[in-house]
């Protein structure tokens, strides 16, 4: 069977190729897909897609590049767009979807969206990245949240500690792990997971308004505040309670340290929780997910979108197939249970998720009609790559003793910015 | 040897029927076998340093366009290169290249040496030792540099097997310390890279003529005097071979780095590389990459040119 479906895709990939010339054929009835979800939950969290497409007799054409980030994958994606040869449609984060739109590569689906009214159902914020100029031109699939902390239970009932739930408070909680002997904060030093760390400090020690002027506005007093100031001295603080050998740790391993119960906490974006799922550990049983302290009832966001890009007419159909596919609210929900995130459009029934995922579902739903809903700096949701590097650059020399105060830490990082744009 | 080799290619070239239809294709043979490989350098290398160099110039983001900005993009590196409080990314790029590529560069050379002429002092079981020294060359960088992460890293590796063994005092905590990481990522590309330049040396010390030794015995050369003043010199070859795969090795070196410091903590682990790589690929300022390019090429060039030069003039004379 599934031979013989890669059989017909193989003869009409062929056709459509002998025929583009002639006339119109009929129209190419597969989907190309680059995208780095190689590893075994994502990988079957995708063929759930891959199956709701088939049922419409449309074939796959997988284009994996494997590669965490998706570094790899974007430069084969420049590589195919440059070369005037796009999938149908690329796994991509942030800005570089803002880029492609701008090169005028993307496509549009804009009547898919008109009709089944994606613009009441997708967080607002979230639009900046899968609309350009009020057309939409991508799909979002998921939404990732940077501002949780994760705790092993067990190691929180030992040392007799209760969720914090201020900034002042999550330090008293570290202090108890490290005066019982346990690591208080599992840490990967490297400077995305610093950067990741340090959104959230930012928000809660200056507030989610105070977030926005400051890094998705730019606002130059708002980064030279005094608050900017204090929340880098939170962060120094933080580093306190890492262990010796935190330096260039993977954040995998980091969340493994929690899961064993060697340390207490990680602050991570939800994609940790894939770990936990991995490790066969239960949410609110053998693991805790909590805002980080000072962060409640805000999201500060990343999400994965597919950019469709700018096929030819007899590309469209499956490449409009493939964007309501994605958007449907059955694969919306089997996938994000499965990856861990929470669905891009909020009329997604939460019953299917576990308690942290429902928690996320709620947030959203909240965050986003009280405008709380913003962009991760350090994921390239609040500023371009550019921008983004300039900060992961300030924050880990910071976080690494080569910047030494939050004085001149914050004059850095206006100076690296302003470099940036 | 090469003369032997020579000469009888010469015999079968020379008596050639001139004229022919057949003899001006003999004649036109090796350019035409050489013309495809000759073209596809000419494009893919040549044609894209002078696309680099061009890009350079301009103001491309995250795709090349042909904005000309002139020469801000050098201009920021050149700020960029005295900016030491905090040390600016390109800064601790060049001095880690100088500090990593000069320790890789001479400890392979010092190393492989050594282990040649160990090894060819007739000892039983070199068909045994040799591949030992260099199968570390047979692993990707990324897995060598993976295994020596794990190897240093304190909690699990070579500190902690020491402490375990009873020697609580000991402390090795470079590769977690930004400050000494580039010394790790030295320590393992020369653990890979100096069986590689021990086998060089080796081919070297065995081409020798051996009726040259034999006369520096008779004149009483101790053992020492005939290989400083004998052999290492007739190796000169070798060294320049040796010196020329080792200087691309470390300049262009990229997974090895990224793979023992574990993505840079710090901005510490920077190489122009990295740099490059960063900056035109992840954080979409190309025409800086490209500009870093250009100056890697030419500090390249700066180094390579002068010595080429010198060692194939004086071959000629």
């Amino acid at each position: 069977m599934k031979f013989r479906t890669m059989l017909m895709a193989g003869v009409a990939l062929a056709s459509a190729a002998g025929f583009a010339a002639s006339a119109h054929a009929a129209d190419d009835k597969t989907v190309q897909m680059l995208h780095w979800w190689t590893s075994g939950g994502e990988a079957a969290a995708l063929n759930v897609l891959k199956g709701d497409l088939a049922k419409e007799g449309f074939a796959w054409k997988d284009v994996p590049v494997a590669g965490g980030g998706g570094e790899g994958a974007m430069t084969a994606l420049k590589a195919m767009v440059a070369a005037g040869n796009p999938p149908t449609a690329s796994q991509i984060l942030g800005y570089f979807a803002v880029d492609y739109a701008e090169a005028g590569k993307l496509g549009d689906i804009t009547s898919l969206a008109t009709k089944e009214n994606w613009a009441k159902v997708v967080p607002t914020a979230l639009q900046k990245f899968t609309t350009t100029n009020g057309k939409w031109d991508a799909v979002p699939v998921n939404i990732h949240s940077v501002n949780w902390v994760w705790i092993n239970k067990a190691v929180l009932e030992k040392i007799g500690g209760t969720e914090p739930k201020t900034f002042d408070e999550f330090i008293a909680l570290l202090d108890k792990a490290k005066a019982a002997g346990v690591i208080p904060l599992a840490l990967g030093g490297q400077p995305w997971q610093e950067a990741t760390m340090f959104d959230s400090v930012v928000a809660s020690t200056g507030g989610i308004e105070f977030y926005k002027k400051a890094f998705v506005d730019l606002d130059e007093s708002a980064l030279k505040s005094d608050t900017m100031k204090k929340s880098f001295d939170n962060l120094a603080k933080l580093k306190a309670y890492t262990d010796p050998n935190f330096a260039g740790r993977d954040w995998n391993l980091a969340t493994a340290m929690v899961i064993k119960g060697d340390a207490l906490v990680q602050v991570m974006g939800d994609w940790a929780k894939g770990e936990f799922k991995a490790a066969n550990k239960e949410a609110g049983k053998d693991f805790l997910c909590y805002r980080f302290p000072g962060t409640d009832g805000s999201v500060i966001y990343n999400t994965d979108m597919f950019a469709m890009f700018n096929v030819p007419a007899d590309r469209k159909a499956a490449q409009l197939a493939l964007a309501d596919a994605t958007m449907s609210i059955s694969f919306q929900s089997a996938f994000n249970v499965v990856k861990g995130s929470v669905p891009a459009r909020m009329d997604v029934p939460d019953t299917a998720f576990d308690i942290c995922g429902k928690k996320g579902i709620a947030d959203v739903k909240a965050a986003n009609a009280d405008g709380k809903f913003v962009g991760s700096m350090a994921q390239n949701y609040a500023q371009p790559p550019a921008v983004a590097g300039a900060y992961h650059d300030v924050v880990t020399k910071f976080f690494h003793g080569e910047i030494k105060t939050s004085d001149s830490a914050v004059t850095e990082l206006v100076k690296a910015i302003n470099a940036a744009k | 040897m090469t003369e032997i080799t020579v000469a009888p290619l010469a015999d079968v070239t020379m008596p050639r029927p001139r004229g022919s239809v057949r003899g001006r294709l003999q004649d036109a043979l090796p350019k035409l076998v050489l013309a495809p490989s000759f073209a596809a350098i000419l494009l893919f290398v040549y044609g894209f340093i002078l696309w680099t160099f061009y890009l350079s110039f301009t103001n491309s983001k995250a795709f090349a366009n042909d904005h000309l900005v002139g020469l801000s993009n050098y201009q920021k590196l050149w700020t960029w290169t005295f900016e030491t409080d905090p040390p600016s990314g390109w800064y601790t790029a060049i001095i880690n290249m100088g500090l990593f590529g000069g320790l890789y560069v001479v400890c392979c050379l010092a190393l492989g040496l050594t282990l040649a002429i160990l090894l060819d002092q007739k000892i039983r079981g070199e068909g045994f030792l040799r591949p030992i020294y260099l199968y570390p060359l047979a692993l990707s960088f990324i897995v060598t540099g993976t295994a020596w992460k794990l190897f240093l890293d304190p909690g699990i590796g070579l500190e902690k097997a020491v402490h375990d063994l009873g020697w609580t005092s000991f402390s090795f905590d470079w590769v977690v310390n930004p400050r000494m990481m580039i010394y790790c990522v030295a320590i393992a590309g020369i653990w890979a890279s100096s069986g590689f330049v021990m086998a060089l040396f080796l081919a070297g010390l065995r081409g020798i003529d051996g009726e040259i030794l034999k006369a520096a015995q008779i004149d009483g050369a101790s053992g020492f005097m005939m290989y400083r003043r004998i052999i290492i010199p007739i190796m000169r070859p070798v060294f320049f071979s040796a010196l020329i795969i080792l200087t691309h090795l470390a300049i262009k070196s990229y997974d090895l780095v990224l793979s023992v410091t574990g993505k840079n903590p710090g901005g510490a682990a920077e190489l122009p590389s990295t740099f490059m790589y960063s900056y035109t690929f992840t954080r979409n300022q190309m025409a800086v990459g490209s500009a870093s390019a250009i100056i890697m090429l030419m500090a390249i060039a700066a180094i390579m040119v002068p010595y080429l030069y010198s060692e194939l003039r004086e071959k000629s004379q």
